[in-house]
């Protein structure tokens, strides 16, 4: 495994999550096997591999939906270790190591309106803010004020993501598109330091993946947070990628700038041995 | 109904043939459902022996009617109203016709008995049952099928509805339903406000709505924990039960009046409510519906086997009664006190005290309706709505899931724990058989019909469901069986509810609201 000697580095003080020896099993079935790497931040680390080879386990794993069997996960703040994710309760990790993610099956919450999805997402702020409630209840203004600024941060998003004439729809009547662009918005409310998103071009047209990477890029380059994109449009992954790790049946085959992955004889194996990818 | 003419794709069979088939099968199904249940009445003899009568010309009369509107049914969904039109609206006019004269002749000639001897039911219009109010349902049965057969006709003339003219309506009667709570929050509360002073007010109507807003208050508070929250509690009664008892207790042992126990009251509902809740939220849906229905069941026959502390099935009596801020209402009152009638200067009347009674509901209800619009605007609130929507999404956002549900459940115990010591206050009496199933069953119709999470509906659906077996009373027999048949109904006519329409707690009023273009043609 000769690939592993770069993802196995010291982590410098870029690093934001490094992940080593992290294995899952469910019963017999190994989904990810002893996989380790480092993504860094202000970077977008995709994560690419044919279907089932445990992306979305991965990402389950990152974000406290499983607890890994084997591993350990570490989020980097200020070049040190901040949090061990895989010892935290699941909503923990995004109220405090603030890891946000989005979902393969976009989840929304459908019946509400698109402003108050990106509410909720601000709710741990709004929670102390309204002394959990209790001021809140009492109308006192410095519940309100926090409740302004937090409508400004949803305006601010529904503008970048270009859905600021819908703030008032219910989330479940926009188009398929439009979902996703608003539930990358709501993760953005979040104010998170590591942005999962699982597959977020699925379902999207051409015109609408280029939208798409240009928001990406922009929120790397503008936030400085580091991103993990699980991806099957390769126009998308290899497009924006600064760092691809490829898996395959739950291991890491590959790991390395887009150019250095494309030509890797592993990956091209994987994915040739099986049939139809996309 | 329309939409079947168009896949009546297989011409191979006659509609005579699929109606015939259909009347059949409805015949067979009929004489299953009807021949023990309907057939057989047993009856009590003079000493104590069971004997039965049959009634089998019921049965007879079932299987040839039934089928009959079946044939109509069918002829109509195949796009000939006529027959249904007709013959229904024949059925309609004699059944229920004949049914209303025969009544009405029982009601004016059954106090005569004694001068036309045993002349009941003889109204001389022959119809097919011996007893007028299942003629008048057969009728009421005929009526609907005239309906259908209207129906029928004006989507023929006015062609199928598109899915876009279907989504228009919906969105229309969202609006017609916003525009109606509107209306009819503040006239309701105007009306409740005015009502014991109104002409024809009198101390059962003044009871009775005092039961009402009883059972508006659980809704509301249930309202909380299923149309907020979406958690299915079945055993909410519970929380009202521990409410009542709870009153009872201080004040019969501690001396304490309504207003001193009343927050201690909720707030022993809510520790149950966090008691219960906690071990329990973790399950979702139908789990979390049987375990709460269980622990309901648990609450109640602790109250019967806790002999020494809750009086068992007697209960606890001689709970005091209310008082006007610690004045009495007595008639008379104890040397060197006052009472509410010497105080005021007022003539002694009972009703002081069932007035008091009534506002003080009344105000108990409007501090919880208060309550639960303000949360709805809180972070809480949205964070409810959004456990209802999708709890894995508001794990991924950093929510805590659990003590979200518990805030809603404790929030919604202490309210019903508010609720239950205002019962036990005026009855002056509680048992256990006041906290059996039926009543969170109730308690839940009254918030699913309503429309969930819809304040105006729930007070409505309140009104309907407690007021109407209340003045169903006369139909003394047929009470519940027309009490099932005006749910059935209204989940016909508002499936999600009398006044179900969802306000955004927080509105930015920019831009069109229109429906975005597909793909994304916006950015």
């Amino acid at each position: 495994m000769s690939v592993t000697a770069a993802a196995m580095a010291e982590p410098d003080h870029t690093s934001l999550l490094k992940v080593t020896h992290l294995t899952m099993r469910f019963g017999g079935l190994v989904a990810i096997d002893d996989v380790s790497f480092v993504a860094r931040q202000r970077e977008i680390t995709g994560i690419i591999g044919p279907n089932g080879a445990g992306k979305t386990t991965l990402f389950n794993c990152i974000t406290g939906f499983y607890k890994p069997t084997v591993g350990r996960l570490e989020l980097f703040r200020d070049g040190k270790v901040a949090y061990l994710l895989e010892q935290m309760e699941g909503y923990a990790i995004g109220q405090k190591a603030r890891v946000a993610r989005t979902f393969q099956n976009i989840r929304l919450f459908a019946g509400m309106s698109v402003l108050e999805n990106l509410m909720v997402a601000q709710h741990n702020k709004l929670m102390l803010a309204s002394g959990y409630t209790i001021f809140g209840v009492l109308g006192l203004p410095a519940y309100r004020k926090a409740e302004r600024a937090a409508q400004e941060k949803a305006v601010h998003w529904l503008e970048r993501v270009g859905l600021i004439d819908f703030a008032d729809m219910s989330a479940g009547n926009l188009p398929y598109g439009a979902q996703r662009r608003l539930e990358i918005a709501r993760a953005m409310c979040t104010d998170p330091t590591l942005l999962c998103l699982d597959e977020p071009a699925a379902g999207l047209n051409p015109r609408e993946s280029a939208e798409l990477n240009q928001l990406l890029l922009s929120i790397r380059d503008e936030y400085g947070i580091g991103v993990l994109l699980i991806e099957h449009d390769m126009s998308v992954v290899m497009g924006i990628s600064d760092h691809i790790i490829v898996l395959d049946y739950g291991k890491k085959i590959s790991d390395g700038t887009p150019a250095e992955v494309r030509n890797d004889p592993a990956v091209i194996r994987a994915y040739l041995g099986e049939e139809e990818e996309e | 109904m329309a939409a079947t003419t168009m896949t009546g794709a297989k011409p191979a069979e006659s509609v005579a043939r699929i109606a015939i088939k259909e009347a059949l099968l409805t015949a067979f199904l009929v004489f299953m459902l009807a021949f023990l249940m309907i057939g057989f009445r047993t009856e009590a003899q003079q000493g104590q022996q069971l004997s039965y009568v049959t009634r089998f010309a019921a049965i007879a009369w079932g299987i040839i009617l039934v089928p009959l509107g079946r044939i109509l049914l069918v002829y109509n969904r195949h796009g000939r109203p006529m027959p249904a039109l007709i013959g229904g609206g024949l059925a309609f006019v004699y059944l229920f016709g004949g049914a209303l004269v025969a009544i009405l002749f029982d009601v004016l000639v059954i106090p005569f008995n004694d001068y036309f001897g045993e002349a009941a039911g003889a109204s001389g219009i022959p119809l097919p049952f011996a007893d007028p109010i299942v003629d008048g349902v057969f009728g009421l049965g005929a009526l609907y099928l005239v309906i259908l057969a209207l129906q029928t006709m004006r989507h023929t003339a006015h062609g199928i509805l598109t899915l876009e003219q279907r989504e228009a309506k919906e969105a229309r009667s969202a609006t017609r339903a916003k525009q109606l709570s509107l209306v009819l929050g503040p006239a309701l509360l105007a009306l409740a406000v005015v009502l014991p002073f109104t002409p024809w007010s009198d101390r059962v109507l003044v009871e009775t709505m005092t039961l009402i807003l009883t059972y508006v208050m659980l809704g509301w508070g249930l309202n909380i924990v299923v149309g907020l929250a979406g958690l299915l509690d079945l055993g909410y009664v519970a929380f009202y039960a521990v409410g009542a008892y709870s009153y009872a207790k201080l004040s019969t042992e501690f001396g304490l009046d309504f207003w001193g126990s009343l927050p201690l009251a909720g707030a022993f509902a809510a520790f149950f409510g966090v008691v219960l809740g906690f071990p329990v939220l973790r399950l979702r849906g139908d789990y979390l519906a049987i375990v709460t229905l269980g622990f309901g069941e648990m609450i109640r026959i602790t109250l019967i086997n806790w002999q020494a502390f809750t009086g068992g099935p007697n209960g606890i009596t001689g709970i005091p009664r209310m008082t006007f801020f610690g004045v009495p209402f007595d008639r008379t009152p104890e040397e060197g006190t006052q009472s509410f009638h010497t105080l005021f200067g007022l003539e002694y009347s009972t009703m002081h005290r069932i007035l008091f009674l009534y506002y003080v509901i009344l105000g108990l209800a409007l501090v919880t309706n208060f309550l639960t619009i303000r949360l709805r605007k809180m972070p809480i609130g949205r964070a409810w709505e959004a456990l209802r929507e999708d709890e894995t999404a508001c794990r991924a956002l950093g929510i805590n899931p659990t003590n979200t549900k518990l805030t809603a459940f404790a929030l919604g115990a202490m309210l019903a724990g508010f609720a239950g010591s205002f019962f036990a206050v005026r009855q002056a009496f509680v048992s256990p058989e006041s906290f059996v199933f039926l009543e969170s069953a109730v308690i839940l119709a009254i918030v699913v019909l309503g429309g969930m999470g819809s304040q105006v509906g729930v007070a409505l659906a309140a009104v309907l469901l407690i007021g109407l077996p209340e003045v169903l009373r006369e139909l003394s027999l047929y009470r519940m069986l027309a009490f099932g048949a005006v749910m059935v109904l209204i989940m016909l006519w508002r499936p999600r509810g009398l006044l179900a329409h969802r306000e955004p707690t927080i509105l930015l009023r920019r831009g069109s609201g229109k429906r975005p273009q597909k793909a994304g043609a916006t950015t």
